[in-house]
């Protein structure tokens, strides 16, 4: 099993020099699962280095958070044993940090069975939305389709005719070009559904360039990303691309290089975005680790917020009463406006992004608004 | 048209096993030792090519310590473990080639992050070109299929025609007497298997560069350059160059062509799944049956 | 009683008695780890009746693993959703209850290693390592892109299925459950080896031209060992499941049939107790060494290469060693 990083939220309070005064209210012991090895650790360091940012900006108050740190590896049994141990032998309130949707299905579940409460910084499939929605469950990020959602309304309100798309053939996968055809209303000349963790794309790209499509949506997290990126600049096809932040988010453009300028995309939050909270984020973030955050950090920063609104406002072993402070969302998000749903999901704007070249560094640029006020299209299924 | 680039996908896939697949069956062929390492020496050949380049800013310069590293790390795990294993069971030697593989895989990990590295093309091989017929194709992937054919001719002329081929040919047909005709047994197996790691690196550098260079890249090749040989058979160089053309080409147009077909037959999106689940199947059926018809491969002459 | 028996007793003692301690101890999570060990150590009692006894290589142990995970998870899947799994003449509903599940676990998987071992035991030697490898990765894509039961994502099951009269989501219940099939196993290989059944597989792995002078026909002994081999692994794959109410193909990876193969040259192949010392091990080096150092596999890696160069005999053979099988 991975490193054991045990963190004190105390530490950083002390760090800025604050007398740890005897805490009024109880504290909360919080477990965090997420990915710090492997090819998906970027993901894993940046959720974890926002949620870390927010507990040391938050000064005493921050230190109320007994936060454990623990390394899934990417997969799904490891993040079972370490949600068991958490739950078992930690005895944590709360769970938090995993990035992606299977591991979040093997874990989610099990933990607020448990009666933990557990808060999504990325992860939030369909399955936790709907049907399956449950009381101590929120999702702080997005719910999965949305992105897409917003890429197809993007591509309709462009008036793109023809769009090839293209996913991993896995349940997020499929829930991507499900969500993007929700709301794109032109034609699909081709659906394609790619190996999970392929890193050759030459096949998808000759059906790309046969295809007569005005443009390429994509969803390929990760390290797939990139590889399709790359080749897709050699292969002389030069119809555009559009996908979710995820494929042109601050962690991998680096990697993609000057091949991702100008690509569009779609996110709900980006490190321009104009309020108060987002720029003292983005620059506190520079400054404690000397590079850019991306959306995984921004998710991992909002989190940490609301968990610490809720816990001014109540005691985490009275139940109902910390839901109700957590569904109230008092908080200052990097994302501006933000509210939960029903189903305890967000209801935030989307937006459109470009990549454009800050100096040296490649980043994101709001060029427009694809949806506003955002939920989902799982709420009217969740039955609290 | 879009038929012939999948074929030309396939064809630089094949090359690509090719190079994974002749360096492991050399080594079986001449020491009888299953290699499950051989995928960590295509990852050292790829971390090689990064690093150097990057630190030069030659990708020339990276190809070349590609071969390097990766010949002398097979040479130095040759010296150092291997040997110890020739004479043991088939047991022992998964077990410490498995345990060469952690140690690899870890290290890497150790000495380069857990971030995978990107390779930047040299502006000279970027870029596609314009093949007669109009076809628009990548040119590193070109260069890909040519490097294959001239390291295949090169092998075939090695074993064919030089001395050290006629001892590496000797040395399959009865270890004993090669080294009582007063050969250096050990020095030809560090030569055999240095080469076979040199060649492992330099397709991890060349498929690095078009991909990523990351830990636990060289597991999914090794296993495909396995049912490689396996199709081909162990220690024929020809049978692992038809073997490898034979599961590209598959590979490549099952996946393009399996859901397209099927749709005729069903609807187009349960066509889609059960396509790309079959399609990533299909390369093993291949070798399901060449076993059926020929247990010891296509090209063999013994079964293990 | 043998040195060797001693030892195993002592082995299985004391895996039992961790568990206890943790226990009565408050710690939850050590039993939950012993269980872990209990599984894996069943699944690699499961491989040595194919490798230590049979002779046969096979590095593609994890497809049978996976299909008795896969099993458990999908009855249990379709227990919860209350749809039945296939309608064929007569329907085949899902279940939540352990008793119903092993059989089916056992039978699919046992028929899985019928088909895998008629093909690869066609071939010898280092061929047949590579066709079991090479099957094992083909199922491993089949989950992998088949979506209807979770594709790279995994199938959770949210609870863990039930055994009449006992609370399996307790801890120590759980790893009486996983500790008492662990024994039985032990005792069904012990008779099995020393039946006619046993001493033909023996003879035919130590001189196959013998045997078969002998009237023993290797194909159908290695065939009947794989098969019943294949089933046990089959089992450990199902109570692994219902420890982490989740699989994934992760299951079915290959890095999954080395580490079953692990545990049983760690313990020493061929015997009878050495995968249960071996899984118990590794399973402890995992939680001390991954608690030094993140890197730990480099160290786990050097320490098997120390085993398969200096101590062939694995672990119990250090401490009860004998002559070495040729």
């Amino acid at each position: 099993m991975a490193l054991k990083t045990a963190l004190m939220g105390g530490i950083a309070a002390m760090a800025l020099g604050f007398g740890a005064l005897a805490a009024q209210a109880e504290g909360v012991k919080v477990g965090m699962i997420t990915t710090l090895s492997g090819g998906g650790a970027g993901l894993g360091l940046d959720t974890r280095d926002g949620f870390l940012l927010a507990l040391k900006q938050a000064g005493e108050a921050g230190s109320k958070v007994d936060l454990i740190i623990e390394d899934d590896q990417q997969k799904p049994d490891v993040a079972v044993q370490i949600a068991d141990k958490m739950i078992q032998s930690d005895k944590v309130d709360l769970l938090t940090g995993i990035v992606w949707s299977n591991l979040a299905m093997a874990v989610v579940p099990a933990a607020t069975a448990q009666g933990r409460f557990y808060l999504s910084t990325n992860a939030a499939p369909s399955a936790l939305a709907g049907a399956g929605c449950n009381p101590l469950y929120f999702s702080v990020s997005y719910q999965n389709d949305n992105l897409h959602e917003a890429a197809g309304a993007y591509a309709a309100d462009a008036d793109i005719a023809k769009v090839f798309i293209m996913a991993p053939n896995y349940p997020a996968g499929q829930d991507s070009l499900a969500g993007f055809k929700r709301f794109y209303d032109g034609e699909v000349v081709s659906e394609v559904y790619t190996q999970v963790g392929q890193t050759d794309y030459a096949a998808e790209i000759a059906q790309i360039r046969a295809s007569g499509a005005d443009a390429v949506f994509f969803f390929l997290p990760g390290g797939m990303g990139i590889a399709f990126m790359k080749q897709y600049a050699e292969s002389g096809v030069d119809i555009p691309l559009i996908g979710p932040a995820f494929s042109f988010s601050q962690d991998i453009l680096p990697a993609v290089g000057d091949v991702a300028l100008g690509k569009i995309n779609t996110a709900n939050w980006s490190p321009d975005l104009d309020n108060a909270a987002n720029a003292g984020f983005v620059e506190g973030f520079r400054a404690e680790y000397g590079r850019l955050p991306s959306i995984y950090a921004a998710y991992g920063f909002d989190t940490a917020n609301l968990l610490l609104s809720a816990l001014a406002r109540a005691d985490v072993t009275d139940k109902d009463a910390f839901r109700t402070a957590l569904a109230a969302a008092d908080f200052a998000s990097v994302r501006g406006k933000f509210a939960f749903g029903r189903n305890q999901h967000p209801v935030q704007d989307i937006y459109v992004r470009e990549v454009v070249k800050d100096g040296d560094v490649l980043t994101n640029r709001i060029i427009g608004t694809a949806m506003t006020d955002r939920a989902d299209a799982y709420g009217d299924q969740c039955g609290m | 048209m879009l038929l012939a680039e999948q074929a030309l996908n396939g064809l630089q896939y094949g090359m690509m096993l090719f190079l994974m697949a002749a360096g492991l069956t050399l080594v079986f062929g001449v020491m009888g030792l299953i290699n499950l390492a051989h995928g960590a020496l295509y990852m050292v050949g790829a971390f090689a090519c990064a690093a150097v380049a990057g630190a030069t800013g030659s990708f020339w310069l990276g190809l070349g310590a590609s071969l390097a590293a990766a010949a002398a790390a097979g040479a130095l795990v040759e010296l150092a473990v291997i040997r110890r294993l020739y004479a043991r069971d088939h047991l022992d030697q998964v077990l410490a080639t498995f345990a060469l593989i952690l140690v690899f895989s870890e290290g890497t990990r150790w000495l380069f992050g857990a971030f995978p590295l990107y390779l930047t093309l040299p502006p000279a091989l970027s870029g596609a070109v314009t093949l007669p017929g109009g076809l628009q194709y990548p040119l590193f992937r070109l260069v890909i299929i040519g490097l294959g054919g001239a390291v295949a001719l090169g092998l075939f002329w090695l074993i064919g025609r030089t001395r050290l081929g006629i001892r590496i040919r000797a040395g399959e047909a009865d270890r004993e007497m090669i080294g009582a005709l007063g050969v250096d047994i050990a020095r030809l197996y560090t030569i055999v298997f240095a080469l076979g790691a040199g060649l492992a690196g330099l397709a991890g550098a060349l498929v690095g560069t078009i991909q990523s260079v990351q830990v636990g890249m060289g597991e999914p090749v090794l296993i495909l350059a396995f049912v490689v040989i396996v199709i081909g058979g162990i220690g024929s160089i020809k049978g692992a160059l038809v073997g490898a053309l034979m599961v590209g080409m598959t590979d490549t147009l099952g996946k393009a062509l399996l859901p397209g077909l099927l749709a005729r037959v069903t609807d187009a999106a349960s066509a889609n799944a059960v396509g790309s689940a079959l399609a990533s199947m299909l390369i093993y059926i291949l070798m399901a049956a060449v076993l059926i018809v020929r247990p010891q491969g296509l090209f063999g002459v013994r079964a293990g | 009683m043998t040195r060797e028996t001693l030892v195993n007793l002592v082995i299985l003692a004391a895996l039992i008695g961790t568990a206890l301690v943790a226990q009565a101890l408050g710690e939850g999570f050590v039993v939950t780890l012993a269980t872990k060990a209990a599984i894996f150590a069943l699944a690699g009692v499961g491989l040595n009746l194919a490798l230590g006894f049979g002779g046969m290589v096979s590095l593609g142990h994890a497809a049978f693993f996976g299909i008795g995970g896969y099993v458990c998870a999908i009855l249990a899947s379709h227990a919860a959703s209350g749809q039945p799994v296939a309608v064929l003449p007569f329907t085949i509903a899902g279940t939540n209850e352990m008793p119903a599940i092993w059989p089916v676990a056992m039978a699919v998987s046992g028929l899985a290693a019928g088909l895998i071992g008629a093909l690869s035991l066609r071939t010898t030697g280092v061929y047949f390592i590579m066709v079991t490898l090479a099957f094992a990765q083909m199922i491993y894509y089949f989950a992998v892109s088949w979506p209807r039961y979770g594709g790279d994502d995994g199938l959770s099951f949210y609870v863990r299925n039930s055994f009449p009269g006992l609370n399996t989501f307790d801890p120590i219940q759980y790893f009486a459950i996983c500790a008492t099939l662990l024994v039985l196993a032990l005792g069904v290989c012990a008779l099995i080896l020393r039946a006619r059944f046993g001493l033909a597989l023996e003879g035919a792995r130590q001189n196959p031209a013998r045997a078969q002078a002998l009237g023993i026909r290797p194909y159908g002994l290695r065939l009947t060992a794989f098969v019943l081999s294949g089933m046990i692994v089959g089992l450990a794959g199902a109570l692994y499941a219902d420890l982490n109410r989740f699989v994934s193909p992760a299951m079915l990876s290959w890095h999954m049939s080395g580490e079953i193969m692990v545990f049983v040259i760690l313990g020493g192949v061929g015997r009878l107790c050495g995968p249960v010392a071996g899984a118990a091990i590794y399973i402890l080096l995992e939680h001390l060494l991954g608690g030094v150092s993140d890197y730990w596999q480099v160290l786990l890696g050097l320490l098997l290469l120390g085993i398969v160069l200096f101590a062939p005999g694995g672990l119990v053979g250090l401490i009860a060693p004998r002559r070495r099988h040729v």
